[in-house]
């Protein structure tokens, strides 16, 4: 098949799954039933698109090939077609999504068997994965939009998808109007950007930037900003991402892991020859990308349940994919999706695998009836749990190595990557970037202390849920164990295709060459001279130093003492740490300075207003005409033969008038 | 003594005006159809004199549209003083006067 027939499957196969699933689950209720059938609908429709992108990557000649469908609107100087672009950006991500996308959807139907929406789940996966192909393959900002509007919404339906529970719905809202936040920046940044070049083609816009106004190019990059923390949970958009693991865990690993999350990024790559014109705005990247990487870092430090830790922690290594951004190595920040891809979607299918088997101790506990109350999610009832799960334990413990940065595992190439990076944009001239550095390599070692902290007290020491010694949680099924063994040996491996410049000069970074290179559609900062090798090896020992101090701090502290240990770090830190375990109390602030004075705006302003002005003026007008007709309304009889004869004298009269 | 154009005009005038005083001062509803019958039966014979007079015939072509018309119109009418006669039992139009002020 040529390339544009291969677009026309990857795009409408995932759609096509999501009419069959959602439409005969909604028609035809004994569709619903048939998990088999669905998952295995449902998983095609993921994992054929994945073949159709090895086919095409494989026979990539280089040039990019663009295939408009049709045009979608037209309108004066506006002309925006559904086009779709494959190059070397474009393939990577679909690959990621597709690719990690397939495995999740294998992953599902272990771990929704049984569950009533089994059908809805499955459509809305593939509805997602159709938005965020679109999100990656679109050739303008609108198709782009389209698929930017498309995930949030899916995020929306898969957050709130047990939505009998209050609390779901609240957080699928919340992430909704967070994202809405972000979306209407990207929006105004399109009107800036169509005004100024007067076209919204990727290419048309690169091409136009260097003519553009450079203040209003810097507004837009910023809006655009704005928009990818909205997307990506950046400081101050974030709160919603920890919120949003109230959906099912697979959905936590695919949307708010592996990609959705990451598409804030992918925009900023697509553009970066624009993002490279607006050096203030990128410092302002940077600085935000950094702040929020420490900030979910050390909440994350303080959470018990398994799901809020690894979302802080998706939070955080968002922030060094934007440190990445923000100092000019946009591929860097795209290595680092993938492999955050490939070890944070691991650990979430890991978390998911814990919580399925914790589910059924759950379920045993209120069998026996004797009041006990167990939270699957919650760490400090888990423990010991690497003799029932041992499948889990390892892939769980190899991708948390790999993103605590253990030398030679996939987290430890792109991290150190991103860390050399603002270290070499400190050095030639941006010295905003140090306080990036430090931050980063503070974060770092922050990182491998709560991954292992999470992983220790859920898998190492004696189970401390109730009735331990008869009650045990099992191995998920083949269909849950074999996603994850793929996704821990891709943490592993993923790393070796950005090989760092400290070997053969970088000619072995792949990632490097593949998207930034001569015709690569990814831009980068250039600077103006070359570290040392002596001292780029000094960083990335110290690099790999950071990880391993951690791992091993994290390891004797949480080994020896356990949960204990927890309670002594309160006692020395008290009020830090009642700030990071409030996570800063953000939400709280948000709370007190945004809904409150809405709420309050809408009682005290809005409603009177309404009430006396709006509804004022339309009673007003018919009092109006009910006392200008006080005399009028006497001819109005209600006896037909006074109306007919106020029609004959009419028509008299004017016979009348027009006789004579 | 020939029959000239204006002897049809008399009598359809005298005919409408039959059926304009019998709609005004009549309350029996049947007969106040009846008389708008009467009237648009004066229009039809003006229509038919005037074409015959007038060479044209598109005049008589039209009588047919009035006739469709008032055959409708007589159904629904009937069917309406049948709906109102069952709420009130009476037919007496000044009864009817829900539209009052």
């Amino acid at each position: 098949m040529d390339s544009v027939s291969l677009i026309h499957v990857i795009l409408f196969l995932p759609l096509l799954g999501a009419a069959i699933n959602g439409l005969l689950g909604l028609f035809l209720p004994s569709w619903r039933d048939r998990e088999g059938l669905i998952g295995l609908i449902g998983t095609a429709m993921v994992a054929l698109p994945f073949l159709a992108f090895v086919v095409l990557f494989l026979g990539y000649d280089g040039t990019a090939v663009v295939t408009r469908l049709f045009t979608w609107m037209a309108a004066g100087d506006l002309t925006v077609d559904f086009a779709y672009r494959i190059d070397e950006l474009s393939l990577l991500m679909g690959l990621v999504v597709t690719g990690v996308g397939s495995l999740i959807h294998v992953y599902s139907i272990g771990y929704m068997h049984g569950d009533d929406g089994f059908w809805r789940f499955f459509a809305y996966l593939n509805l997602f994965i159709f938005m965020m192909l679109n999100l990656i393959l679109g050739d303008n900002l609108v198709v782009l939009f389209l698929g930017w509007e498309g995930v949030g919404l899916c995020s929306y339906l898969l957050i709130g998808f047990w939505y009998k529970n209050l609390a779901n719905s609240a957080a699928a809202n919340k992430a909704f109007i967070m994202n809405r936040i972000g979306d209407f920046a990207y929006l105004v940044a399109m009107f800036i950007l169509f005004r100024e070049v007067g076209s919204l083609d990727v290419s048309s816009l690169i091409a136009g930037g260097e003519s553009m106004d450079p203040t209003m190019l810097s507004v837009a990059v910023f809006l655009l900003f704005m928009g990818a923390t909205g997307k990506s949970a950046q400081i101050p958009l974030f709160t919603w991402l920890p919120d949003a693991m109230a959906g099912p865990t697979p959905v936590s690993a695919l949307i708010h892991a592996a990609t959705m999350v990451t598409s804030g990024l992918y925009l900023l790559a697509r553009l970066s020859p624009l993002v490279l014109l607006a050096p203030g705005v990128m410092t302002l990247i940077a600085i935000v990308g950094a702040t929020t990487a420490l900030v979910a870092a050390t909440i994350a430090i303080t959470q018990n349940d398994i799901k809020k830790v690894l979302a802080y922690s998706t939070v955080s290594q968002l922030g060094y994919m934007f440190v990445a951004t923000g100092v000019g190595a946009f591929y860097v920040a795209i290595f680092h999706v993938m492999t955050h891809a490939f070890f944070k979607g691991c650990l979430f299918l890991g978390s998911g695998s814990v919580i399925h088997g914790m589910h059924h101790v759950e379920h045993e506990l209120e069998h026996d009836g004797h009041g006990h109350k167990l939270d699957p999610q919650d760490m400090r009832t888990m423990g010991g749990l690497k003799q029932f799960m041992p499948a889990t334990r390892m892939t769980f413990l190899i991708s948390t190595l790999a993103i605590a940065g253990i030398p030679l595992l996939s987290g430890f190439f792109s991290k150190d990557e991103i860390l050399f990076k603002a270290f070499e944009a400190a050095s030639f001239g941006f010295p905003a970037a140090w306080f990036v550095w430090g931050v980063g390599v503070a974060t770092a070692l922050l990182t491998a202390i709560y991954m292992i902290r999470a992983y220790v007290l859920t898998f190492e020491g004696a189970p401390r849920w109730p009735h331990a010694d008869r009650l045990h949680p099992h191995e998920s099924p083949a269909s849950m164990t074999v996603p994850l063994w793929v996704l821990a040996g891709l943490s592993v491996v993923g790393g070796f295709l950005g090989i760092p410049a400290i070997i053969a000069h970088g000619d072995l970074n792949w990632i490097h060459h593949w998207l930034a290179g001569e015709h690569g559609p990814v831009a980068e900062r250039v600077f103006d001279g070359h570290i040392a090798l002596a001292l780029e090896w000094a960083l990335v020992a110290l690099g790999s130093g950071i990880a391993v101090v951690g791992v091993i701090l994290g390891w004797r502290w949480y080994t020896r003492q356990g949960l204990s240990f927890d309670d002594a770090l309160q006692a020395r830190f008290g009020g830090l740490w009642r700030l990071f375990q409030g996570k800063y109390f953000v939400d709280e602030a948000y709370e007190k300075a945004v809904v409150r004075p809405v709420i309050g705006g809408a009682r005290y302003v809005f409603a009177p207003f309404d009430k006396y002005i709006v509804d004022g003026l339309v009673n007003g007008v018919a009092f109006l005409t009910r006392a200008l007709s006080f005399m009028l309304k006497y001819l109005q009889t209600g006896l037909v033969p006074s109306y007919a004869a106020g029609i004959v004298f009419g028509v008299v009269l004017i016979v009348w008038l027009m006789l004579f | 003594m020939d029959i000239t154009l204006n002897w049809y005009l008399y009598l359809s005038a005298i005919l409408f005006t039959m059926g304009v005083i019998g709609f005004l001062f009549r309350r029996d509803v049947i007969v106040m159809l009846m008389s708008i019958e009467l009237m648009l039966n004066a229009v039809n014979i003006t229509l038919v004199a005037l074409s015959q007079a007038m060479g044209n015939p598109s005049g008589q072509i039209l009588v047919f549209f009035v006739m469709a018309v008032a055959a409708a119109e007589a159904a629904i009418g009937l069917a309406l003083v049948i709906a109102a006669f069952r709420g009130k039992l009476t037919i007496d139009v000044t009864e009817f006067n829900l539209f009052k002020y």
